[in-house]
């Protein structure tokens, strides 16, 4: 079995989060990125899981820069066997997907797996998308994924209760919290890492479709009042007038 | 030298911050009052390669330097000092001396389940009436045949209950000859090996320190370490790595406080502005984080040293006394950062405070680092 798991970086949750250059761009000075976690924690781990008991290769891909390869060493050092990055900075979810779809094709591979979102934009939309660049059928936000032969189940979250469908590969699935543990690396998955092959690969032409107009932070949380317990009518008062939720 | 972080090593930290989030953080105030040392925690930490970090990988190990090493120390210590120690000592003492001394035999039957903490190694100088006089240990073994027979006990010893084997130093001379002392590996279940009281501690209190007791205790001639005579020289070689062990430990508590009296001081509003817009709380602040710069730099320049094979005793001692004393400062102006709130145990900083104490005091006391330093520099 042949697995492809598109790896994306994320500003470490602890980042503070400021815009520049008119609040078009996302401010990058002195973020610490991380691998995004659902690509991490659900996607590879998941992908890892099926390799050590059905065998084959998992291979990583990530359309990014040099100063990307951290990211891509971390998902060598949980287990990955080779990685690939298209050397571009992807402007929007439609130009990484072009791109991963076109490396895809070409490499024969039985599922490819993308996390369901990434944490910073939360598009959710390269999963998707990659299935439809490929001709592939596509299950997002899946909790459980098991393979037997060629014909994989799944499950998923709706609302209310869990769907169950059934496809054979190729295809291409999203991974949602739930489809496997987070895994953490030891010191010889990060030195083998060092070692194990990184292809860089250059982009194909692809157009832009979105410019980004600007960003705004959310509204500063405003501080709590306090209202004396004798004093309800107030508390009333407030509710209706100001807080409008009665 | 090296100062800025390499690749490895912010990866080690980032694996070292998860495990500590998900597997330590959760349990610290549990195993520190009821002063539980959670055997199960560093199994999981050896299937992460972090207790055979300086093993070479022939052996099992990691095989990574002593820079990473002060990378796995500092990193867990900013989490749990208490962690932290059994780590450090788990590595730097007893794995360390059979590494760097024990013959080939004795590192392929040791190292590969010490590296992979199957084994919890415990080591063994310190007696009651002898800490850093060392030459004045009572415990002796007495050659019988292929034996040695050994009588006396040792005292503060990390790991002595849960350990599954020691490294022990033990008198075979004259009192006070520095060759009159020889190491010995001891395996747990060995008779006439037991071990004794644990003590009720300070700080570090999920980590295990108890006596380690010897009766009639014979050990085969195959488990002396190098040669007879060489156990103390051996033992001075080991704590020589030993204070960047503890000084690392120490420079992880000064970060942890550190960090958590940052945080707070921004989130702690008083006279209508975070506290640590007052000058008196950020110049405490710049004050801190300048002496935690100073103990990287000089714990970062015994570990090129020791690096490149060179003598580092004074270096190593330099950086361990400096360390030590700033985690003990830092974690003090910590808790006074957090005033009344810092003196409770619904917050972190009371730990590092009790924690950070025994840095100035394992391995070699502050004043033991001086007597280093000044001999080195009055040569």
């Amino acid at each position: 079995m042949k697995f492809l798991v598109c790896i994306s970086k994320a500003p470490d949750t602890t980042t503070k989060i400021d815009f520049v250059e008119n609040n078009t761009k996302f401010n990058e000075a002195g973020v610490q990125y991380i691998v995004n976690p659902y690509d991490e924690w659900y996607a590879l781990v998941r992908a890892l899981e099926l390799k050590e008991t059905l065998g084959g290769t998992v291979t990583t891909i990530t359309v990014g820069t040099p100063e990307d390869e951290a990211v891509i060493r971390k998902a060598l050092a949980i287990g990955a066997d080779e990685s690939v990055r298209i050397n571009a900075n992807p402007k929007d979810a439609y130009y990484t997907a072009f791109q991963i779809a076109e490396y895809a094709k070409k490499g024969g591979f039985d599922i490819v797996f993308a996390g369901k979102e990434t944490i910073n934009y939360n598009g959710s939309q390269v999963g998707g998308m990659i299935a439809e660049f490929m001709q592939l059928p596509y299950v997002s936000l899946a909790t459980k994924l098991d393979l037997a032969a060629n014909t994989a189940t799944i499950e998923k979250e709706m609302t209310g209760g869990i769907e169950i469908v059934e496809l054979n590969t190729p295809f291409v699935i999203s991974a949602a919290k739930g489809m496997a543990e987070q895994r953490i690396p030891n010191m010889r998955g990060i030195m083998a890492a060092r070692t194990k092959p990184l292809q860089i690969v250059e982009p194909v032409a692809c157009d832009e479709l979105v410019s980004f107009v600007s960003y705004d932070l959310p509204k500063a949380k405003s501080a709590c009042k306090f209202i004396d317990p004798a004093n309800v009518a107030e508390l009333v008062h407030l509710l209706h007038t100001e807080a409008k939720v009665i | 030298m090296k100062v800025i972080e390499n690749d490895n090593q912010l990866m080690i930290k980032q694996m070292v911050r998860d495990f500590a989030e998900k597997e330590i953080r959760p349990n610290i105030m549990k195993w520190d009052e009821s002063q539980e040392f959670p055997v199960p925690v560093f199994k999981k930490l050896g299937e992460l390669g972090l207790m055979g970090v300086l093993v070479p990988a022939e052996y099992g190990g990691s095989g990574l330097s002593y820079f990473e090493y002060i990378t796995v120390i500092s990193e867990i210590s900013q989490v749990c000092g208490s962690i932290g120690l059994s780590v450090a000592a788990h590595n730097s003492l007893c794995t360390g001396h059979i590494m760097y001394h024990a013959s080939e035999a004795q590192k392929r039957k040791y190292l590969p389940k010490l590296a992979t903490a199957e084994w919890i190694g415990a080591w063994g100088l310190t007696e009651t009436g002898t800490g850093s006089d060392a030459g004045g240990m009572n415990t002796t073994a007495v050659k019988d045949g292929d034996y040695y027979v050994i009588n006396g006990s040792k005292n503060f010893i990390t790991h002595a209950i849960s350990g599954d084997v020691a490294v022990v130093i033990v008198r075979t001379g004259e009192k006070g000859d520095s060759h009159g002392m020889s190491a010995f590996i001891i395996e747990k279940g060995t008779p006439g090996f037991a071990s004794g009281k644990k003590e009720n501690k300070l700080g570090m209190r999920a980590s295990e320190t108890a006596e380690l007791i010897f009766t009639n205790c014979r050990v085969h001639k195959d488990q002396l370490i190098g040669k007879e005579g060489e156990g103390f020289i051996q033992a001075m070689q080991i704590l020589d790595g030993g204070r960047i062990s503890i000084g690392s430990l120490a420079l992880g508590i000064a970060q942890g406080a550190y960090k958590a009296a940052i945080k707070y001081s921004k989130e702690r509003q008083q006279f209508g502005k975070p506290i640590s817009q007052f000058q008196g709380i950020a110049f405490k602040l710049a004050d801190m984080a300048t002496k935690i710069k100073a103990s990287e730099l000089l714990l970062l320049n015994a570990a090129d040293l020791k690096e490149r094979g060179m003598k580092m005793s004074k270096e190593s001692a330099m950086a361990k006394y400096y360390a030590s004393e700033v985690a003990v400062s830092v974690s003090n102006d910590a808790v006074q950062i957090f005033g009344g709130y810092g003196y409770t145990k619904d917050f972190p900083v009371e730990k590092f405070y009790r924690d950070s104490k025994l840095c100035t005091i394992g391995e070699g006391t502050s004043e033991i680092q001086k007597l280093v330093i000044s001999r080195e520099i009055l040569k």
